[in-house]
């Protein structure tokens, strides 16, 4: 029964609306607009913060990343330059990492050198990556054919290589090299697989972004030894480098932080001269959300502005519609309507103008995202919960500002309102 | 100190005298009529003042009133006289500085505003000078505003629309708009609005004051046919030819009840 009094109410509602077409066309108008772009900031917003938290992620929320600095130039050094620069992590701090902290799980020690490489007559220079196999459980890629470095590979007499999407394409190595050997500088090694790696993207570095090739640390430290001579601009800069990166998984998130505190601690009482950084992606990850959640308030705060103006021109038109039909109320109270029945009159009034607003809002927020999306290569999600707020919002608008029209009708006096011109 | 409107010939009360005299007894009328019955309307020394600066405007200055089922009245007087104010405050649309005010029975004096508009829906029906058709609307729906409030089912009051237009002639018209219709008509319909509840009361101010002379003589003819059929009728106006379809006539000056003729 109350529903078809609902229904009937919302039919006269809207036969009312009907009269004055254009006009509620403009009104409803300003909360399309509204809703769209509430709709489509968040999309961004959530689009971009998607986005970056993913790259983020890849690098493992429960990990920690460690990796060798080249210190600073002491002016004393300008002279010597014959002198071996000795830097960076060493097995030894690896070991002590693995076996002294409680919450360490794994640790994957890498080595990285950069060679020459030949497959068949292909020649290029190849971002070697000497690690074990608990490299691949920390950055866990698909497997795109053979297989990856394994426990029994762990031996420096293990000649293998596993090449990265990036190194196979480099040297137009397919699944059907699998088991063909390549040439590092002098030695020989049976490729056993291919994985995926991910791209670089922004300020994210990713570990496995510009790899080439893994071969088993052993095999890499035999090979190329920890010396690495080059040449720069006419001077020769011989350093010594044990490992270039430690990545360490810990076994819970929650203890991320204290662990990274305890490394830092470790490795400074080897390393004083601060050849090394301690970055946790956790952290990363916390910071941009916080900035994330920052954003995205701001994108909504000015996206809801224009919901306010969309809200305000209902009340400005509700209040003359008000004016314009004060003999109407009049007559309705002379005839016995109560003033909560006119306040309930103009309300479905303004909540239907906010609702079919807002449902359109809602049906245009997502194609406006997608042509951002497409103009601008920003990629937008729109998530549900922004299509539920801004339901929630645009019937919200309704109610705020068509109440105070509302009730300045209903308490009109029914003989001031039957004398009115 | 209740006076009594009933019947004699034209008690012609002093010019001076604030309310009109107490009368003898009820009988049956002289022209036919049903009988008069129970009183409808008692206005008790009403009062009804507007403060207007530091000055007060007495709009009503003490009126006593009592109106029988089935009259028929017409308030005449002077501009300012207070006609409308008397006519605002019988039909509950404003309650009085003092006095005391019985409708049917409730006392409307000290009701709540929702109070009033519960006695409007149901013991009341208006018609104004200016038709006041709500402009939007069908003849249709505005026939069935009243029924709309008072919850009635949307079928029960299409019929009962539909028999009260034909009762004033219109039964052709449900689907137009007002502006469709001459000014006659939507009187008509307003007429058949105040009925569509069938409410014992109609009020009327100036209800012809819009109409040309023969429209309004019939229009007359339609309140005075309603009054045969039971119905209270008080209206407001200016013409004696107008007030002359009424049984009675109360003539009012600077918010008093001057003098009354005949008996409603
Ligand atoms: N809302 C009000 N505020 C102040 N004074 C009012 C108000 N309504 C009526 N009055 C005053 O009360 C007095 C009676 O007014 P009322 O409208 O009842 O006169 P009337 O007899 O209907 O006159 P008319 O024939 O011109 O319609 C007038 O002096 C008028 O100015
Ligand atoms: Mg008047």
């Amino acid at each position: 029964m109350a529903l078809i009094k609902i229904i009937r109410d919302v039919r006269l509602g809207a036969k009312t609306l009907l009269l004055h077409k254009l006009r509620s066309l403009l009104t409803m108008l300003g909360v399309v607009f509204g809703v769209a772009s509430v709709i489509a900031m968040l999309a961004v917003g959530e689009g971009a913060s998607r986005e970056a938290l993913d790259r983020i992620r890849m690098l493992g929320s429960t990990n920690i990343m460690l990796e060798s600095v080249k210190p600073t130039d002491t002016p004393d050094d300008r002279g010597q330059r014959t002198r071996v620069l000795d830097y960076g992590l060493r097995y030894e701090d690896e070991r002590r990492i693995r076996e002294h902290l409680d919450h360490v799980q794994r640790t994957a020690p890498v080595k990285e050198v950069r060679r020459s490489a030949w497959l068949g007559e292909r020649n290029k220079e190849l971002r070697v990556v000497g690690t074990t196999w608990a490299w691949f459980e920390l950055v866990p890629r698909p497997i795109i054919a053979g297989r990856i470095l394994g426990e029994r590979d762990m031996d420096r007499t293990s000649n293998v290589v596993v090449l990265t999407e990036h190194g196979a394409r480099r040297l137009l190595a397919t699944e059907q090299s699998i088991g063909s050997r390549i040439r590092i500088v002098d030695g020989y090694y049976e490729v056993i697989g291919i994985v995926q790696n991910e791209e670089a993207s922004g300020e994210t570095q990713i570990p496995d972004s510009r790899v080439d090739a893994y071969i088993p640390l052993p095999v890499a430290r035999e090979r190329f030894t920890d010396f690495d001579v080059r040449i720069t601009a006419g001077s020769i800069e011989r350093e010594r480098g044990e490992l270039h990166r430690i990545i360490v998984q810990v076994d819970d998130e929650d203890n991320v932080e204290t662990t990274a505190a305890a490394i830092q601690r470790m490795l400074e009482l080897n390393h004083p001269n601060g050849d090394f950084t301690v970055q946790v992606p956790l952290q990363l990850l916390r910071q941009r959300e916080e900035q994330q959640r920052i954003w995205n308030w701001t994108l909504a705060s000015v996206a809801g502005i224009s919901l306010l103006v969309g809200g305000i021109g209902i009340m400005n038109i509700m209040l003359a519609s008000v004016t314009e039909r004060t003999r109407e109320i009049g007559v309705r109270r002379a005839i016995g309507a109560k003033k909560r029945q006119i306040v309930s009159q103009f309300l479905i009034e303004t909540l239907l103008l906010a609702g079919i607003g807002g449902l359109v809002g809602i049906a245009v927020g997502p194609l406006l995202a997608d042509r951002i999306e497409s103009l601008s290569g920003i990629p937008t999600i729109v998530p549900t919960w922004a299509i539920a707020l801004s339901v929630g919002i645009s019937m919200t608008v309704g109610v705020v500002f068509g109440l105070y029209p509302a009730a300045r009708a209903a308490n009109l006096d029914p003989i001031v309102a039957l004398r009115h011109e | 100190m209740t006076t009594q409107l009933t019947d004699t010939v034209t008690p012609q009360p002093p010019p001076t005298a604030t309310r009109a005299q107490a009368a003898s007894g009820p009988a049956a009328g002289d022209d036919g009529r049903p009988a008069p019955g129970s009183p409808v309307i008692v206005l008790e020394d009403v009062h009804k003042h507007y403060p207007m600066g530091d000055q007060v405007v007495r709009a009503l200055a003490g009126v006593t009133l009592e109106v029988r089922r089935a009259q028929f009245w017409a308030i005449m007087g002077p501009s300012g006289s207070g006609k409308s104010t008397m006519l605002n405050l019988l039909g509950c649309l404003d309650r009085p500085t003092s006095g005391r005010y019985v409708l049917n029975g409730h006392d409307v004096s000290d009701m709540t505003d929702d109070q009033l508009s519960e006695i409007r829906l149901r013991e009341l029906g208006f018609i104004f000078q200016s038709f006041n058709l709500i402009p939007q609307l069908t003849v249709q729906e505005n026939i069935e505003l009243p029924l709309y409030y008072q919850g009635w089912s949307a079928a029960a009051s299409r019929e009962r629309a539909q028999q009260t237009a034909e009762r004033v002639g219109l039964g052709d018209r449900l689907g137009h708009r007002p502006a469709e219709l001459s000014g006659g008509q939507q009187q008509r319909v307003a007429v058949a609005r105040a009925l569509a509840s069938d409410p014992q009361v109609l009020l009327a101010d100036e209800p012809t004051g819009n109409l040309d002379t023969a429209t309004g003589q019939r229009m007359m003819q339609l309140l005075s046919d309603l009054n045969t059929q039971g119905k209270t009728i008080i209206l407001v106006t200016h013409e004696a030819e107008i007030a002359r379809w009424a049984h009675g006539q109360i003539h009012m000056r600077d918010g008093k009840i001057e003098r009354i003729e005949g008996n409603g």
